[in-house]
């Protein structure tokens, strides 16, 4: 089967709605298809991945862990936007430390978030071979 | 690559994040409430380079459904389903700004 | 060309299933193949087959179904997520019968199934378009 580079476009915040979390599940299932997976948080999409969040107070699974599973499955292109982050008081401090191990180096422990501008968000959009949107 | 938004300019902010990264090479397509994007008023001017360029299309139906097609901002083209369907087979990969 | 489309979601409420109709209709009338139409999140809802509009108002299911969208084997091309349905009451006799349920709702145009089939769908077809919110 081809390999395709597939991008996972979240836009809106947890819990409001189940796009984060259903997108979430799309992307587990994408890791057994060897497709070049890159997911990018956009907007208010940003919040799906900041840290301390719980959710003991609203009746709702927090499944904010399950993205710190996301490198086992070899899902290690998580592309943050800086302007959202900036626009939003967030930083990278403010967000999960999420990691893989590197097959390449030696099962290096290495993030798997990456804060980029708008001018890189724009150059790995031209990439994409198909762009699914929650 | 095709962008679609398809909400107003005035409720979200979906077509501001796609001006942020769209790439010189590719056109916006107004659908559904995103075609009151295409309208003329105060927010106009966002739209109004990548219009002059050609690279702006509104989708006709739904311009018609909400009665701004005498309200059109300068240079929006104008579609129906068939074009609609041209735009992504010529465009590439579809983004959409959902 | 090879065209999929994903609808994120359910009819009436949202425009997306329409224009994605709308689309999908022109797409088949200008010599393209819908590989898959996806229905996602509450897009699982267009394939309630109980579903009764007033008489003067489009019947969004049936429309879908009219499409006709079948692949080789004959199996219908309109997929409708397996988790995403269940947890919203969107059931087919099989899944009916595995959870003790006393109905099933599933349109017969439309078939219950895995993500992995909008993934698939990523791959097979030339171009995806996303229809929601």
């Amino acid at each position: 089967m081809a390999t395709k580079k597939f991008m996972y476009l979240n836009r809106k915040a947890p819990y409001g709605t189940v796009y984060a979390l259903e997108s979430l599940e799309v992307v587990l299932i994408a890791a057994a298809f060897e497709q070049d997976v890159s997911l990018a948080f956009i907007d208010d999409g940003v919040y799906q991945i900041v840290k301390d969040q719980n959710t003991d107070g609203i009746g709702m699974k927090n499944f904010s862990k399950t993205y710190h599973a996301l490198g086992d499955y070899d899902i290690n292109q998580l592309f943050v936007s800086a302007e959202s982050l900036k626009e939003r008081g967030l930083s990278a401090d403010d967000l999960m430390p999420l990691v893989y191990e590197d097959e390449d180096d030696d099962w290096a422990e290495k993030p798997s978030v990456k804060i980029v501008s708008n001018a890189e968000l724009k150059e790995l959009m031209s990439e994409q071979d198909v762009c699914l949107s929650f | 690559m095709l962008h679609t938004v398809n909400k107003s300019v005035f409720e979200r902010n979906s077509l501001q994040s796609c001006l942020n990264t769209i790439d010189d090479s590719s056109v916006i397509l107004l659908i559904e409430d995103g075609v009151i994007s295409a309208a003329k008023h105060t927010k106009s001017a966002l739209l109004a380079d990548l219009a002059a360029a050609g690279r702006v299309f509104a989708l006709q139906g739904d311009v018609e459904a909400r009665g701004i097609s005498s309200k059109l901002a300068d240079n929006i083209k104008l579609v129906d389903y068939e074009g609609f369907v041209d735009l992504v087979v010529e465009h590439g990969t579809a983004v959409s700004w959902v | 060309m090879k065209i999929s489309i994903q609808i994120n979601e359910g009819p009436y409420q949202h425009q997306a299933s329409d224009s994605a109709y709308q689309f999908a209709k022109a797409a088949i009338a200008k010599g393209h193949e819908i590989f898959r139409v996806f229905f996602y999140h509450d897009g699982v809802n267009n394939a309630s087959r109980f579903t009764v509009p007033p008489q003067d108002d489009r019947n969004i299911v049936n429309q879908w179904a009219e499409l006709d969208i079948k692949n080789a084997a004959g199996e219908p091309e309109l997929v409708v997520c397996i988790a995403a349905a269940l947890r919203r009451g969107m059931i087919d006799a099989s899944e009916a019968g595995k959870n003790g349920i006393d109905g099933n709702n599933i349109h017969p145009a439309f078939r219950i199934s895995g993500l992995g089939q909008l993934i698939e769908a990523g791959i097979q077809s030339e171009r995806l378009v996303v229809f929601g919110d």
